[in-house]
């Protein structure tokens, strides 16, 4: 399935300003195929910009993004986008297209059809009924809704799922089932995931090598265990605190 | 109330004109508004220029936003040729369509940027170049407020296309002007009526189609647009379907002795043979220039008014000799030809009530001047304009206490009720007989002759048969026929219609 034996994504010397800002300064990482890598920081520390600089919905002022071994920057951007899947924070659904419609828009960009077999499929895949296929974006929950927006992101079989904060404006039950559910798939399929969070917790339970940004510079990339171990230095070990603390006091409360 | 029903009836032509001249324009309208709402929407600059221009064009009164369009069509006659209309259709199209740009580029440069930034990255995010983004995301959630400003756009043009019969297109300002002309009311609501009615019934239409983009129902909008279809092809049909091409086209100025002398000429070449068409309510510039551009192919002009006018003289000769001199300068300068003198004047004139003559003791222009400072003259809008008031003026030294503008019709009523003192009035206007007034002598001859003549376009000029048919008018009309058929639609009882007018004014002079 690879297209080269080398990383699925590596970042050589990102860096992005806008302005007087400069939002990534000079990140070099690189992502093994198969990994499930969450990029955590505050708000600003420039972990959604990185993640947009791989399908080049934000272009790097420095540096190069090598997906597959490709420089993003040579390849046609429609094309890109759509091996791509993505999974948007502010979920981003089509209101004038059924959800069938709003799965299938990627392989119909490509001037392919998918039929109702396959939504039903992708549905399923999401723990969604195959009947939503007809229903409107606005009939559905938010839960629901960025159900159909992770389907939509596999409906081209990608290999490598990008997710910015996906599960942010969801109620804490959904997200909890929902992220089991992509951890889920990412396996079955043998994904590469990205996915930018700042809820530490998700990231350590999710994700198998964790990011930490702060400032547009990336200063931990641990283990989940390494992390929860006290790893990663000062500034991720702020952002395991709190999760500590919370389990602590719940452990507390149940004695 | 028969009357109006009547009046009603006999609009479908200037109906179906009407539908087609207000679709046109709007079709112009959004095929120049959408292109310039999608590069707005990519440029602030665009946006701001774009929006500023169409705000200001919204300023200029519709009328003179019609009226503009005959001098920059005529400029660009050089470079598009002497073909180019420069009346009726064309000016009428792209005033309009000007108009209504402004409700339908608001709208959509809205519409873009109230757009979800969530929904827009997504497009940009499953790969979606610049047109699936257009067709695929964009315009879908932009069209209801598209149709929205479509809709406020068509409910203007519509309105505003009644003043398309000022520049010779027929409309249904046609009835409203000349109601308004003629004091006859029920022609005047007749007019108001249907555009009002069109107005309201494309207004419901395109709603329809906006609520069916807006809740996405196929049906609704798909039959808002099937109806807007019918009604389009119901007007095509009515208004070319078996229309002779080859039609007389006669002109009139915008008053009733215009409008009837037009119906005599008329109904004297339908019984020749020939199909004819009138373009009523046309200024009187614009009357000239549109015969010897051959738009008009006959009309009735006078002889002072384009002596003044047209040639810009400012001397003043026997009638004959003006006469011949306008004819040769007509030959020279435009190519129409002077067909003859119908044999009544129809002079300007100051007239008072025969009550303020003897009051002030007023018989003639120079017994005025003395008490002119104490009086208010009124006149209708092109009157003060015109270069014969101005040479009475300076002849008599005439400086009155206030000066108004009425609609040749009400300056009659001003009259009686006592809001003006003078008014220019026109001496074959039967009115003058009818109201008791005194025309006040002119002993230094500054107001030229105003002898009524019938004009051929060239190409009518060359036509034996036209001229054939209208040569027995020559001389057939005298002031006291034309006064009483001017009197006849211009009364306020049991007016007659111009068709009827004209008729018992044919009867009279023996024709």
């Amino acid at each position: 399935m690879r297209g080269s034996e080398g990383p699925a994504l590596a970042f050589e010397n990102v860096a992005k300003s806008y302005g007087g800002t400069r939002a990534v300064q000079g990140v070099s990482v690189q992502i093994e195929p198969g990994q499930f890598v969450a990029l955590v920081g505050a708000s600003g520390s420039g972990k959604s910009t990185l993640l947009k600089t791989v399908n080049r919905l934000v272009e790097p002022s420095a540096g190069r993004v090598l997906f597959e071994g490709e420089d993003v920057a040579g390849l046609p951007l429609a094309a890109l986008r759509r091996r791509i899947g993505y999974v948007f924070q502010s979920i981003g659904l089509f209101p004038h297209m059924t959800v069938a419609e709003n799965i299938g828009i990627g392989p119909r960009l490509a001037g392919q059809k998918i039929g109702t077999s396959r939504v039903s499929e992708l549905l399923e895949l999401v723990e969604l009924d195959a009947e939503m296929a007809r229903r409107m974006p606005e009939a559905l929950s938010g839960g629901q809704r960025q159900r159909v927006g992770v389907a939509r992101a596999l409906a081209g079989d990608p290999h490598l799922l990008l997710m910015d904060e996906p599960f942010g404006a969801l109620d804490p039950v959904t997200r909890d089932s929902l992220g089991e559910r992509v951890r889920g798939l990412h396996q079955e399929f043998g994904l590469t995931t990205v996915m930018v969070t700042h809820d530490m917790a998700e990231a350590l339970l999710l994700a198998d090598r964790v990011l930490v940004m702060d400032e547009g510079q990336i200063v931990a990339d641990e283990h989940p265990q390494a992390l929860v171990a006290g790893g990663g230095g000062e500034i991720a070990q702020a952002l395991v605190a709190v999760p500590r603390h919370q389990a602590e006091r719940l452990a507390e409360l149940s004695r | 109330m028969n009357g109006l029903w009547g009046a009603l009836m006999g609009l479908g032509d200037q109906l179906a004109a009407h539908v087609l001249l207000s679709a046109a324009a709007i079709a112009l309208g959004i095929m120049v508004a959408l292109p310039l709402a999608i590069w707005a929407s990519r440029s602030d600059k665009v946006a701001r220029i774009s929006l500023a221009f169409a705000s200001l064009v919204q300023t200029i009164p519709a009328l003179a936003l019609l009226a503009l369009f005959f001098p920059i069509l005529l400029s660009l006659r050089s470079v598009f040729g002497e073909g180019l209309p420069t009346l009726g259709f064309l000016p009428a199209l792209l005033a309009l369509a000007l108009y209504a740009l402004l409700p339908i580029l608001r709208n959509a440069v809205t519409a873009q940027a109230n757009l979800d930034p969530g929904v827009v990255e997504a497009a940009h995010g499953v790969g979606m170049g610049f047109r699936q983004r257009l067709w695929l995301v964009e315009a879908p959630l932009s069209a209801p407020y598209i149709m929205a400003g479509i809709r406020t756009a068509a409910v203007w043009t519509i309105g505003a296309a009644t003043l398309a019969t000022t520049i010779g297109q027929k409309s249904l300002g046609d009835p409203i002007f000349a109601g308004l002309q003629t004091q006859n009311w029920a022609l005047v609501l007749a007019g108001c009526i249907a555009s009002a009615g069109l107005a309201l019934l494309a207004d419901t239409i395109l709603g329809t189609i906006e609520r069916g983009f807006r809740d996405r129902r196929r049906s609704l909008w798909l039959g808002g647009l099937v109806a807007v279809a019918l009604g389009l092809g119901a007007a095509l049909f009515a208004q070319f379907g078996g229309e002779d091409e080859d039609a007389v086209v006669i002109g009139a100025k915008g008053f009733s002795e215009q409008y009837i002398l037009a119906r005599l000429i008329g109904q004297r070449l339908e019984e020749e043979g020939f199909a004819v068409e009138y373009r009523d309510g046309l200024g009187s510039a614009v009357a000239h220039s549109a015969a010897a551009s051959g738009e008009v192919d006959i009309y009735v002009d006078y002889t002072g008014t384009i002596w003044a006018n047209q040639m810009q003289r400012e001397d003043n000769l026997p009638r004959q000799k003006m006469y011949e001199q306008i004819a040769e300068w007509e030959t020279a300068n435009t190519g129409m030809h002077l067909l003859g003198r119908l044999g009544f004047e129809n002079a300007y004139g100051l007239a008072v009530s025969r009550e303020r003559a003897r009051t002030y003791g007023l018989a003639s222009i120079e017994d005025l001047a003395r008490v002119a400072p104490q009086l208010t003259i009124g006149g209708d809008p092109e009157f003060f304009e015109r270069p014969e008031w101005i040479a009475v003026r300076e002849a008599y030294g005439l400086r009155f206490a206030e000066r108004r503008n009425f609609s040749p019709t009400f300056m009659y009523n001003a009259l009686r009720s006592g809001e003006a003192d003078v008014i220019g009035a026109y001496t074959s206007d039967g009115r003058i007989e009818a109201d008791n007034l005194t025309i006040l002598d002119d002993p230094r001859g500054a107001f030229p002759n105003y002898d009524a003549v019938l004009l051929l376009s060239p190409s009518a000029g060359r036509n034996q048969g036209i001229i054939a048919a209208l040569e027995p008018l020559i001389g057939a009309i005298d002031v006291g026929a034309m006064r009483e058929a001017n009197y006849s639609v211009d009364r306020e009882d049991n007016k007659l219609s111009f068709e009827e007018a004209a008729r018992q004014l044919a009867e009279r002079a023996g024709l």
